[in-house]
């Protein structure tokens, strides 16, 4: 029972790090209805151009303070051309197809990114842990937790109340509410749909990458990082609901407390839980806990 | 309409491997043994995506037949080819049956993706399984036919020709069954599901139909590739491994039973030499490849063959 | 005559919006029905409950004195009560004659003929030919042989229209339910459509139930008119007297003659 604390703890910081990973597929279904496999590569690429220039930055001696911009700047800087370079290059010429063959060819993306990854970056791992280290612990109940991951959550609640606010509360997010009931009728509105679609595909690969380099400084920065993530955050947003934000919020949490249970009490079923809550979701609302009603065939 | 060479093709196809397999370097009896095991799971994805369903965990079924086969030789000491085909098919079609009452009900996108976490249940079991190996699964004893182990020299080529001789039996079935007022009924529920029903079928029961099939062939296949390779490890149920079974489906396509044979040989074939000249860019290719597919010949690889022989 | 379909208090919620309240309605066997009223009055609802799509949240439907309120679309199919859409439902990677072949093969499997060893030669079940030539027999009869191989996706309106009710004949209903079958085709074709299809249902004895928004057709081929309005069934009686109904006049003949003008 004295586990309880540390369940809450780790179930909370393991949340908040997946709600943060799985946001940016959940933006992206949400607008465009696509299952982005490249999600994983955003991530990836994220966590290599943050960690690869916050050690350079840091090797060359400027104040550590400061590596948390690095962070950040350095996955926005790298990201974002992969993602309109993407977009602009081959997706856009693929809204008309079925959804599933978006997916494969996002799928197919992800193979060549993945090798564009190795190209850049090498095979050799990356680490960096001063801004991990730099901000030393805090004790809940007798255990000592890195102050970092506190970070993590506050950059999660940041990232997921400024969508919400930038959807819900700003002329473009209300237009984009339009261009996401009826694609049609904004665009005969003279409303550019193509730019929203690249906007939100931008930000979307913008926030997977802002995730990887929030990761980075926890772990080593090694091949393959992106593909575990793909289904993780696959999880998390089709128990909520694919393309709803209250269901990310939602299936990261579950997700996040049920993978700490385990942890804790059964560790040998972490992995097999969190599909296994995905499978139980799915099989009692099969489009998610916030999904949408169906409309009319007939 | 053109004749149907199908039967032919597999025959003669089978034939010609079976006599002129001896000659063949062992390298590349273990490609096409490999591409045999496969392609029997693609040809399960076949049958799906004719229906217009693309299962992202067929890996389940594939490692199933493999850990189904390795604990035969592990626990029981059964080493023989065809029991353990049998056995993992069997496995495998049984779990198919069972999950196949959940799964028949989606559509689209969600059946890709509960079909995906399904597959990575199994997954995540096998990794924190000491007694099956963990991470690291288990070696398995070369194989016997019949009761009898042919001599070292001799085992991949029994391999490949047993491996041979399920593979037609499999795409003559499946052939068959696609003949059948049921199996026509594929591209009926991809088109309109709505009409299926109010034509007095039932759609879910064909898809369940479809999937136990399919379910069965990957379970074959998973247990040929394990005594093909020696080895099996829970990689075999990763999402990855789903991902190289539907690149080989869409390199294919859906217009013959045959296809997914070649298609599985291609992929074999650019993964070896793509692997072997770059080890970091191999992964680019097949996704530049699939790309290309994509975009260009949606159909698959097959559709270049029978386009070619409309025109004539 | 004998009632053959009888709908008992449907009623029928989405949301805010009643689809069905309290609609009743017993058909005599061998009957043609009109079934009129303006867009959104609960038509298609209609017809969606009876042919088991829509589970009505209240209510029953028996067929033949059997309840049939909790079966499938494809349990009353079989039966015998086959439905046309109001906006074609066809098989659209396949042809025309693919189409009809589908829905053959259905009624072969149904009738136990879809082993895994049959070649699908057998005859179909109420017509004693095989299948090939059922398809060809029915695509003739609805004058739509000269399109046979076209795909169903490049058809014009009209066509896919017949189509759509061509494809309800493979299981030979009993029961024939048209969800506007002649629209989106001039005044003078829709007489046509409708003696065709009434010709190739009627000989071995067949209800029809049809919606129709012209009031010519409907008092030329209906024996009787259902009249709804918002969710409920304001007239239930022979053209003549339906037509002529105040209520009726006033909210659906006199709504659709100001619509057309
Ligand atoms: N599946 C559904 N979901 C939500 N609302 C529905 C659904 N089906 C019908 N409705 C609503 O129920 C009401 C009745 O619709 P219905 O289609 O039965 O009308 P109708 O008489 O067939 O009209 P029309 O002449 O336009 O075809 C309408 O307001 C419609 O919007
Ligand atoms: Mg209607």
């Amino acid at each position: 029972m004295d586990q309880i604390p540390s369940v809450i703890v780790d179930g909370v910081m393991y949340s908040a790090w997946l709600f943060m990973a799985a946001l940016g597929l959940t933006l992206i279904y949400g607008v465009m209805k696509i299952v982005n496999v490249t999600h994983g590569s955003f991530y990836a690429i994220g966590a290599y151009a943050a960690a690869s220039l916050t050690a350079a930055y840091l090797a060359r001696g400027f104040p550590p303070m400061l590596s948390y911009a690095v962070l950040v700047v350095a996955a926005i800087v790298v990201a974002a051309p992969f993602a309109i370079a993407i977009e602009r290059v081959i997706l856009r010429f693929m809204y008309a197809r079925d959804e599933v063959v978006i997916l494969l060819a996002t799928y197919a993306l992800f193979l060549i990114l993945e090798d564009v990854i190795k190209l850049i970056w090498g095979v050799n791992p990356y680490f960096i842990a001063e801004p991990y280290a730099l901000l030393g612990s805090f004790q809940v109940a007798d255990m000592a937790y890195p102050t970092y991951n506190l970070l993590l959550v506050a950059a999660a609640l940041v990232f997921g109340g400024g969508l919400a606010w930038l959807l819900h509360s700003t002329r473009a997010g209300k237009l984009l509410v339009a261009v996401i009931h009826d694609p049609e009728v904004s665009r005969a509105m003279g409303v550019n749909v193509g730019r929203y679609y690249l906007a939100t595909f931008l930000l979307g690969s913008l926030l997977a990458a802002l995730a990887g380099a929030f990761t980075a400084p926890t772990v080593s920065v090694v091949p393959g990082l992106g593909v575990d993530v793909i289904v993780l955050s696959f999880a998390v947003v089709v128990i909520g609901g694919l393309g709803s934000l209250p269901g990310a919020a939602l299936g990261a949490v579950i997700v996040g407390i049920v993978r700490s249970l385990s942890v804790h009490y059964m560790p040998q079923l972490e992995l097999f839980v969190i599909y296994f809550v995905m499978a139980a979701v799915l099989a009692v609302r099969p489009r998610g806990l916030f999904s949408l009603a169906e409309p009319r065939k007939i | 309409m053109r004749r149907d060479r199908t039967v032919a093709v597999i025959g003669t196809a089978f034939v010609a491997l079976a006599a002129g397999g001896p000659w063949l370097p062992q390298w590349a009896m273990f490609i096409a043994t490999v591409a045999f095991a496969r392609g029997l799971v693609a040809l399960g994805l076949v049958l799906l995506l004719r229906a217009g369903l693309i299962s992202f965990g067929q890996a389940l079924f594939y490692c199933l037949g493999a850990y189904t086969a390795g604990a035969l030789g592990r626990f029981y000491g059964v080493s023989d080819i065809f029991i353990e085909m049998l056995v993992g098919g069997a496995v495998a079609a049984l779990v198919a049956f069972i999950i196949g009452f959940l799964l028949a009900r989606y559509r689209g996108i969600f059946f890709g993706l509960l079909s995906l976490a399904l597959s990575m249940i199994l997954y995540g079991l096998l990794v924190k399984t000491e007694a099956l190996g963990s991470t690291d699964g288990f070696n398995i004893a070369p194989s016997t036919l019949f009761g009898v182990r042919p001599p070292p020299e001799w085992v991949r080529y029994s391999v490949l020709v047993s491996a041979a001789a399920v593979a037609a039996a499999a795409a003559l079935i499946v052939h068959r069954y696609l003949q059948t007022p049921l199996g026509r009924l594929a591209p009926a529920i991809k088109d309109n599901e709505i009409r299926v029903e109010y034509m007095g079928a039932s759609a879910r029961k064909a898809v369940h139909v479809k999937y136990v099939i399919a379910g069965a062939l990957a379970g074959v296949g998973g247990a040929l590739a394990a005594t093909a390779v020696g080895h099996i490890d829970p990689d075999m149920a990763y999402w990855t491994t789903s991902g190289e079974f539907i690149f080989i489906t869409i390199l294919a396509g859906t217009g013959s039973v045959v296809a997914p044979f070649v298609g599985a040989l291609i992929y074999g074939s650019i993964h070896t030499l793509a692997y072997g000249l770059s080890p970091n860019t191999w992964q680019m290719s097949l996704g530049l490849a699939l790309l290309v597919l994509i975009v260009f010949l949606p159909e698959g690889l097959w559709s270049l063959a029978t386009r070619h022989a409309r025109r004539t | 005559m004998p009632v053959v379909l009888n709908a008992r208090g449907l009623s029928k919620r989405f949301g805010a919006v009643t689809a069905a309240h309290e609609v009743s309605a017993a058909i005599d066997k061998d009957s043609v029905v009109g079934l009129i009223g303006t867009n959104g009055a609960g038509k298609t609802t209609f017809i969606n409950m009876i042919t088991g799509y829509l589970k009505p949240d209240a209510g029953a439907i028996t067929y033949e004195g059997r309840d049939i309120t909790p079966l499938a679309p494809r349990q009353i199919t079989r039966l015998g009560i086959c439905r046309s859409f109001q906006i074609p439902q066809l098989y659209s990677s396949l042809s025309v004659h693919e189409n009809m072949m589908i829905g053959l093969g259905i009624v072969l499997a149904n009738a136990g003929h879809g082993g895994f060893l049959s070649r699908g030669d057998a005859p179909v079940p109420g017509y004693g030919e095989p299948a090939a030539q059922v398809a060809e027999h029915i695509l003739a009869r609805f004058g739509l042989a000269e399109y046979r191989d076209r795909n169903t996706q490049v058809l014009p309106g009209g066509v896919r229209k017949l189509l759509d009710i061509a494809l309800t004949m493979v299981a030979k209903p009993r029961v024939l339910l048209l969800d506007e079958p002649t629209s989106g085709v001039s005044a003078q074709e829709k007489f046509g459509i409708m003696q065709m299809v009434l010709d190739a249902v009627r000989a071995e004895g067949a209800t029809v139930l049809f919606v129709e928004h012209d009031m010519e057709v409907v008092s030329r081929f209906a024996q009787r008119v259902l009249a709804f309005y918002d969710g409920r069934v304001i007239a239930d009686a022979t053209p003549e007297v339906a037509l002529a109904d105040p209520e009726v006049r006033r909210h659906v003949v006199g709504r659709l003659r100001a619509a057309h003008a």
